[in-house]
Order: structure tokens, then sequence, then C-alpha cells
């Protein structure tokens, strides 16, 4: 292979399945599919992407945020008088001269760039200021005086429960719980009683955090003419355009949002956050550019990540491992602010459907507000902590009927093409494909509960959506658009709102170009990410971007295709359907000699009608589900995973290992495999740090529930000490809703290692840690029981009684129903929304 | 509050530099502030996450936690210093080719610390390779396609016509 930068044509090729590209004539796919060089890999190896903070301007200032020391308090007296003075300092703000709220979700404006009158986490940012060094701006945030009136802090969800009041805010569902879901598919209870088994158990998820390498951080910079500029590392540029024209009252299109790529992001980056809105109030203020870097600490409160959730669930089951129902309930623990945490409670009910056969299901799902950063999305966003109780019910359920939890999963598969109890349409479904290759893989039916003790295997599966269904603002456009720009000299510009963030959007972009119109990818520029020169893509959340960006470049790039045929075969006189784009030339299929450049047929075209220019856009279809709550869990489709993981415990300290993981994954097609492949090995490797270790601890001694760990040392993630062997199998079963089939593969082979991981520790010592992370704490505790002959098991007792709202009873599509809840008006029917209906703040 | 400037002259990336900086200040932010080398990232500045690794005299240091006054006179070397005659260095090429760099922003400190594993053993072993990059951290790859990237250009650099293995980039 080439060691030269514009190497992206070759690569290790391998015959392919020679699927159709979409449109005439079929050509098997040059670019599609192959293992190419990303389109930034270069920039990236030899230090020249610019992430945020490489970048700077003259006469930048440098901001620091002053941070409250209190879980919970009242603001009485903030005087920044003495900070003003102090060498250095340009501008000092406080909550007073940002009073207009924002928060990412409509239902959740919950959030102020600077706390006006009460601090709600230690970390909670109370002023800013902007001074002409960094060691100046840190300096003044000393000379700020802030009088506090400490409140009563709340510390988990079972005191949110039991304290309605004081209420940490003034809206929510009742009193400390933010978000109260009952819903009802089919009557559960008839499931139960029909049920030869049924099962009921508790489980607990701890929550942990992203913790991309590169730290928060942005440069605004306002020109007098009234126009702001703001970089930013934030996987959410359009989002974060809309909280700054609310916060600032400023018309979005005196707003430029650029995105720069993004040093890892998992969902950490996906809020518009307080020092993105203060740097850009600092720069209007003083008309001088403002940057912030986030301390690693900073980034620790910024947090966003996995809610701590707590599990209850209780499945029927026929003798052959047939579920007759399932009654899930969930309680998140949320932090001190809504975030995405609407959405992440329905996430924690959502997709618990779309693997194996459910006829019948109940969800009850509750977030509380705690005094503690808030959560939000992390890297499978609020579905990894009910696939882990799932996946591990689903062994001891197997368990229980004598049946192997591969063969008892492979009998009940939910089938594809098909709708859930919960109104969730199923396009391809890979699953029993993924489950067969584990298996055989991992040498599953002679090993599993075979292997001497100390050793053992666990198998779960999982299912992620390609993208949700609907926008978290309420609107009918498209969620991703595209503009194609053909060049007279043969280069072709993509434009697109899409956010690198290191999954490859970009490379995806020119990739499905190229294909279409026959080019080298590298001979395609992608201009991504900036709201003044790129059409909006809602962001790099959800693993939407290569099902919905691809599908609008796919677009752009047809159109575009038709535009150059309809010219070239005029030259040629040729019907259109003979004119074929390959290997950066147009030509007659039937005749190849005869033809030209790509180059010379885009000038044919341009002077035939001008600039050779086109647009393209998804929106994703619609959803049967028409009752409240049914936005969301929706996807174009869905992507399928299953995974084996071995371990070997040692049951002197309790310490788990896990030497190899055996990962199937439907991907629909891949575009660019080895990027697959990467993104299925960094969700195992994410996977195996919380199963194993990844915690976020708080220290509540007298309330004060201050991060224990705010730092990369201490906050443990896996090394390359602690990385295990992964075993990647593709599943390619093309789905009709993604561009050339592909689905998603960011985030679902995260989410069966946990259960995975939990399930072979069973199988090698016999003891259950319904908890995650398993530390070697938990295991020696789980391993002291079953010395002593008690129940082997380390997890959660007890799940908090709720007054839970009257139960949405929504018929499941067997039953006759039609997607609405009973009583429901059809009136209500256009208001499925995920947030519309909520709309109250 | 402005301390006197000191002004210090080393080797950067081959070439003799003059540089002046506030003496309190880090090699890593001499790097990026005062020569303008952002290529060099940080993701902690306390020791803990690898990303700021450099070449100090052929040895990966951290460059958070190397006082730039103590670079005087010495080598210093960053990953804007990796390509040579417009080429990548063949460690550059397989961490291109494997997408051994997702969002790259570890990869500066991974590439220098791993040419500093390869001047000295030219043919590591995988447990040898894990070994040296175990200060490093990577939130992205899960470290997989880094080994096997270190792996393909210590085979090319040995002169090998090695590529990368086919289950690497496509999956069992
Ligand atoms: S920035 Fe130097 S080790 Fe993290
Ligand atoms: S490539 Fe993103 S942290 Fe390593």
């Amino acid at each position: 292979m080439a060691t030269d930068g514009r190497s992206g044509g070759q690569a290790v090729e391998r015959s392919s399945a020679g699927e159709a590209t979409a449109g005439p004539p079929v050509r098997p796919p040059a670019v599609i599919g192959k293992a190419l060089r990303k389109v930034d890999a270069v920039a990236k190896v030899t230090g020249r992407t610019r992430f945020a903070d490489d970048l700077s301007l003259p006469r930048m200032l440098y901001c620091r945020l002053l941070r409250s020391p209190h879980p919970h308090a009242e603001i009485a007296r903030v005087d920044v008088s003495r900070a003003l003075v102090a060498d250095g300092v340009r501008a000092v703000i406080t909550g007073r001269d940002l009073p207009i709220p924002f928060g990412i979700l409509p239902v959740s404006q919950d959030e102020h760039a600077l706390c006006p009158d009460r601090v709600r986490f230690v970390g909670d940012p109370v002023a800013a200021v902007a001074a002409t060094s960094e060691e100046a701006a840190t300096a003044a945030l000393d000379l700020v005086a802030v009088d506090y009136r400490v409140l009563p802090a709340i510390a988990s969800p079972a005191e949110a429960v039991a304290t309605p009041e004081p209420r940490i805010h003034d809206y929510g569902d009742d009193g400390n719980l933010h978000k109260l879901i009952d819903l009802e598919f089919g009557t559960v209870d008839e499931g139960f009683a029909q049920a030869d088994a049924v099962r009921e158990d508790l489980f607990f998820f701890g929550g942990n955090t992203h913790l991309p390498m590169e730290q928060h951080a942005a440069l605004a910079e306002w020109s007098p003419d009234g126009k702001l500029t703001i970089w930013s590392s934030t996987q959410t540029p359009h989002y974060l355009h809309r909280a700054l024209a609310k916060v600032l009252e400023l018309p979005p299109a005196r707003i430029r949002v650029v995105a720069t790529p993004n040093g890892g992001g998992f969902g950490g980056k996906s809020d518009p956050f307080n020092h993105e809105i203060v740097v850009a109030k600092l720069a209007m203020m003083t008309g001088r550019p403002v940057k912030i870097t986030l301390t690693r600490e900073e980034v620790f409160y910024c947090h966003r990540g996995r809610h701590p959730t707590l599990m209850w669930v209780r499945t029927g089951v026929k003798r052959d491992g047939a579920i007759t129902a399932m009654h899930f309930k969930s309680l998140l623990d949320g932090g001190g602010y809504g975030s995405y945490g609407v959405a992440s409670t329905y996430y924690t009910g959502a997709l618990q459907t779309v693997t194996y056969q459910v006829p019948r299901y109940r969800f009850q799902g509750a977030r509380a507000f705690t005094n503690k950063p808030p959560c939000g999305p992390k890297r499978g966003h609020g579905t990894p902590q009910p696939r882990f109780a799932l996946e591990v019910q689903i062994d001891k359920l197997a368990e229980q009927l004598g049946l192997d939890p591969a063969e008892m999963r492979l009998r009940h598969l939910q089938p594809p093409n098909g709708v859930t109890a919960n109104w969730l349409r199923i396009g391809s479904m890979g699953l029993g494909p993924c489950i067969e290759r584990v298996v055989a893989g991992s040498d599953w039916k002679s090993r599993f509960r075979q292997l001497p003790e100390g050793r053992g295997l666990g198998l779960a599966c999982s299912s992620y959506i390609s993208g949700a269904g609907l926008p978290i603002y309420w609107n009918n456009m498209p969620h991703s658009g595209v503009q194609l720009k053909c060049d007279r000299g043969g280069g072709v510009t993509v434009f697109c709102g899409s956010t690198e963030i290191g999954q490859g959007s970009d490379s995806v972009l020119a990739y499905i170009v190229a294909e279409v119109l026959g080019l080298d990818p590298f001979d395609v520029t992608v201009v991504t990410a900036d709201t003044d020169l790129t059409p909006v893509d809602l962001g790099s959340y959800s693993s939407r971007v290569t099902l919905m960006t691809g599908n609008a470049a796919l677009q752009a790039a047809e159109r575009a295709r038709e535009v150059i045929t309809a010219a070239v075969a005029r030259k040629l006189q040729l019907p259109t359907p003979r004119i074929v784009f390959a290997a950066g030339r147009v030509f007659d299929t039937q005749a190849p000699d005869a033809g030209m450049s790509f180059a010379e047929a885009v000038q044919l075209a341009e002077a035939a009608g001008g600039t050779v220019g086109t647009v393209g856009s998804y929106t994703p279809p619609r959803s049967p589900g028409r009752y409240r709550g049914a936005g969301v869990g929706p996807s174009p489709a869905y992507s399928y995973s299953a995974c084996v993981a071995e371990v070997t415990v040692d049951p002197a300290t309790g310490i788990v290992a896990v030497p190899k993981v055996w990962i199937a994954h439907d991907i629909g097609r891949s575009i660019n495999a080895a990027a697959v492949m990467g993104q299925v090995e960094g969700s195992i490797y994410m996977g195996l740090g919380e199963a194993l270790m990844e915690e976020m601890v708080h220290r509540d001694h007298e309330r004060r529930l201050v991060h224990k760990w705010p730092s990369l040392l201490e906050y443990k993630s896996p090394t390359t000490l602690e990385m295990c062997d992964v075993v990647t199998y593709l599943v390619e079963d093309p789905d009709p809703n993604g561009p050339f089939g592909a689905k998603e593969v960011g985030q679902g082979p995260l989410l069966p290692v946990m259960p995975a991981v939990a399930n072979a520790v069973y199988d090698a010592v016999g003891v259950r840690v319904d908890e995650v992370p398993i530390t070697p704490e938990k295991v020696l505790r789980a391993l002291k029981r079953k010395a002593k002959g008690e129940d082997p098991r380390v997890g959660p007792a007890g799940f908090p009684d709720i007054r839970w709202p009257e139960p949405t009873r929504v018929p499941t599509p067997w039953e006759g129903g039609d997607g609405k809840a009973l009583g429901q008006t059809t009136k209500s029917e256009t208001t499925t929304a995920k947030v519309r209906p909520e709309r109250q703040h | 509050m402005t301390d006197p400037k000191a002004v210090i002259a080393l080797t950067v990336n081959g070439e003799p530099v003059e540089v002046a900086f506030a003496p309190h200040k880090t090699l890593l932010e001499v790097l990026r502030e005062d020569l303008g080398l952002t290529g060099t990232k940080h993701g902690c500045e306390l020791g803990e996450c690898g990303t700021c690794a450099v070449l100090v005299d052929g040895k990966p240091v951290l460059s958070c936690l190397v006082l730039g006054l103590t670079c005087a006179g010495r080598q210093v070397r960053t990953v804007e210093g990796m390509v040579r005659d417009g080429q990548l260095h063949p460690l550059q090429a397989a961490f291109a080719d494997l997408g051994a760099a997702q969002c790259g922003y570890c990869t500066p400190g991974f590439l220098l610390t791993a040419e500093a594993l390869l001047a000295t053993d030219p043919a590591p072993t995988r447990e040898r390779i894990k070994e040296a990059l175990a200060g490093n951290l990577c939130r992205c790859t899960g470290y997989l396609k880094i080994y096997e990237a270190v792996e393909l250009a210590a085979a090319r650099m040995r002169g090998e016509d090695a590529e990368p293995a086919p289950e690497t980039l496509y999956g069992n």
C-alpha cells in the first residue's frame, strides 16, 4: 500500500456481494464496502486537524468559569467589583447578564449559562471572567465574592422520591421527579397468567461518563457589524445555533456556528453548554475573541453521561422460553438538570421489544432530579441499562428452564419487517446470524457451563436505532441536508451540516458521492458543520449520521448524475440509460471508449444548463405509533449485535479479567469496512470499561456531593493492559432504508458487552452481580455469600414506591390496535412528537 | 503580573529555534502557544493521559509535566516533524490505512510513543507494544487498530512487504 497522502483509492480488497448501486446502470461498487482511508486520516495523523483549542485569534481573551462549591444553594449575592479591576481582566459576568434559560429539549429549558439565583450541583457555574491570559482569568475567579444560602441536597433518586419538597426545579411531573411514564401495550396480567414461569429481578446500572480525550473548548468572535461566530467542540452545531439565538436574543442569521472536529464525543458534547454561551456573550461585550478550554475536572462537571438506573423486571415465559409478557420499571438518577433526560427515560423502556418477541409489554419509567452533575446521552442513550437487565434476566430464565441461552434467544427472535407491541416498525433483522456467528466462533456449545471453575463464557444480544424517527424540537423539515457542487476541473464539493466526531461522517459523504459519480473519494471535498455554509444536519447523535446524511448525499449525487448524464447523452447521441460513471470517466456502457473524463462531462453539463449544483435531503419514514410517548424508539432501521465474552475470575481478589470477546454486528451494509471494524472495537472497549470499572462516584459526606474522582487517573478506564482481544463478524443484510443498505454501528455493539460479562462471571464462579460495574469488591462479596450458603447475588434489594400516573393503554398490533392509546382522540394524532404535546416551557 | 520571559535555544523537529516564554510554562504550552505547534494535544495537563507525549532526546515524555526551561539545548520531536519530504512516516501511513486514528486526538501521542518503541525494538511483540503504549489513553479505537498499525509499520520499516490482514479490515 502506498504511504503517500492520496492513496485513498487503494486498499486491501475482498470480493464483495456485488450489490447494485442506486440507479442504473448496474455496476459493482467501486468504493462502498472497501476499507479505504478516511478522508481526514492524513490530517489526523499529521496533527493538522484543527480542534477547537488549537484555534487562536489576534487579541484573544481567555475565559474561566467560577463554579459552585455547594451541591444545592441559593445565591444571595455576587460581588464582582474586585475581579473587574484585577490585572488583565476585561470583563466579568454573572447570571444577571444572561437571564434567558435554555436546554436541549423544548420541554426542559431549565439551564442558565450562569446560575442567576440557585446552584444545583457542585460545579454549576456562577460567574465568568475574560482576561488577557488564562492565569489572569483564573486569579480573578478568587476575587469574585459569592454568598450562598445552602439548601438541603438530594443525593439519590430514592431520596428524591421520599423528598418531594423542597424541589430542585419548579417544574416536573411530581415533586423532585422530573418525568413519570406509564405505558401498557396489551394487558400484561393476561400474559403473566399464561406463563409457565415468571421471574422478577432487580438490577442497577451505575453512572459513567464519556471521557472524551479532548476537553470541551469554544472560541467566539464578535464583529461590530453585528455578527457572532463561534467555533466549538460540539456534536450538535444546529442545536447550539438555536440556543445561542435564544439566549443572546440575536437573529440566527447573524450567528455562525462552526463545529470543529470533536476529539471524541460519545454523546458528551451534544447539549448546548453554558461555556459556549458565556464566551459568545463575553466576545459581544469586549469586542474581542474569547476562548475557553475546560479543565479535565470541569469536563466531569459538564458530564451528561450515563444515567445511574435502578431497574425492576418481571417477565413471564412459556417452557420453551417464549416471552408471554414483560413489565419493566426504571428509575433514573438525572442529576441537576433536564438535559436529554425525558428522552433518556423513554429510551430505558423503548427497545426491550425489538430483539425477542414480547407480545405484551408495560413500561414505567421515572427520572429524578438530584444535586449532581446532569446526566444525558452517552453512547447507547438510555438503552444499555435496560439491555443489561434484560439480557441477564434471560440468562437466568434460560437456566431456570433448562435451555441453552443462545438457543432460547434464537427461537424467539423478533421477525424482520414486523411491528412490535409498542409500535416500532422493524425492517431488516440480522440477530439470528449474529448469534450463530458468535456461538460458532467462541465454541459456545462445547464450552458454556463446561469451563473449569474461575473461567466462564457469557452471551448477550442487543439492538440500536440508526437515528431517531423524530427531531428534538417539533418540525416537519428534513433531518439532514446536503448540497453538492461539481467543479469544471472535475472536483466535487459536498456541503453538509454533519459533525465529524471521529466516527467517519465526513468520509461517509465522500464515499457515497464518489460511488455514485464514479470518482475517487479523494477527489471529493467535504465541507461540514458550519451553519453559514452547510445545510442543516441535526447532529452527531443517536447513530443517525450514516443513514441520514448518507441518504441525503445519495439523493444529491444522483441528481447531479442525472444532470450530467443528460448532457453527455446528448453529446454522444445515446439514450441516457447507456451512460455510466466509473473510474473518473463518463462513458457508454456498451462502448467504454466512447466517453469523456468526469471533468469534461461536468463542463458539458455546465455549458448546457449552468452551474452544476444539486441538493439532497432526508426525512425518516413516519412511525406507526400514535400514542403520547411514541416519539422515542422509532428509527428508519435497527442494528443488531450478539456478543460472547470470556472471563476469568480470581476468587482471591474478585478481579474479573476479560481475555476475549466475540462480537457479530448486523451492519446492513458497510460503507467503509475498516471504519465499521473500528466502531465495533471501540464499542467493545467502552462497554468493557462500563462492565468492569467506569463509575461516577460522589462523596455524600455531609451532603457535599462532591465528585470523588474528577480526574483521568482516578476515573478508571481501560488501558492497553485491560483491553481484550476482539473477534468481529460483520453480518451484512442490506436494509432498504439505509444508503446502500447501511445501518448504524457506532453505539449498538457496546450494548451487549456488560450483560455478556455479567453472564460470564456467573458461568465462571456461580455468582450473580446484578450491578454494573462489576468491581472486584462486589464479586468478592458475592463469593462470600455463596460460601456461606446464602443467595450468591449482589445487587439492589428493592424499588421505591412511586406514585405512577394512570397508565396509557395502547392496544398492540395483534389486538387490532391502530397505534393510538385507548381513549385518544384523533386530534392528538398530529401531536405524537416526543416533545410537542409537552411543550410548556 | 507579567514575569520577564525566559529565552532558550533548542532543536525542534531537527531545526534550531529560539523561543521566549513565561518561565513557568510547560513544554506543552511552549510548543502549542509560543511555537504554534498545535499538533501536540492535551487531555488532562496532569500527566494522566499520554495525549501530550513528545520525544525529548528520543525518549517519550509527557510534555505537560516538563518545564519548557529544562528543554534548553535538547532535541524535541513532535508530530509535525514526522512527515519527511512530503511523505508520511510509516507509522502515520499505517495509522491512516487501518483507521487507528478515529477522532485523532490521542494520535500524535501514540505515534511518538510508538516511534520511540520502534527505535529500540524494531520487531516488538504484541505484549511489548501494549506495555509501551499503556500510558496513552484512547477512547475511540479500543487500541486494537493501534497495535495492528504499529505492527504493520514496524514490518514495513524492516523492509518487509507487509499488508494488513483482511480480517483486520473486514472482520472474520
Ligand atoms: S495532557 Fe499530559 S498526560 Fe494528559
Ligand atoms: S482516536 Fe479518539 S481518543 Fe484515540
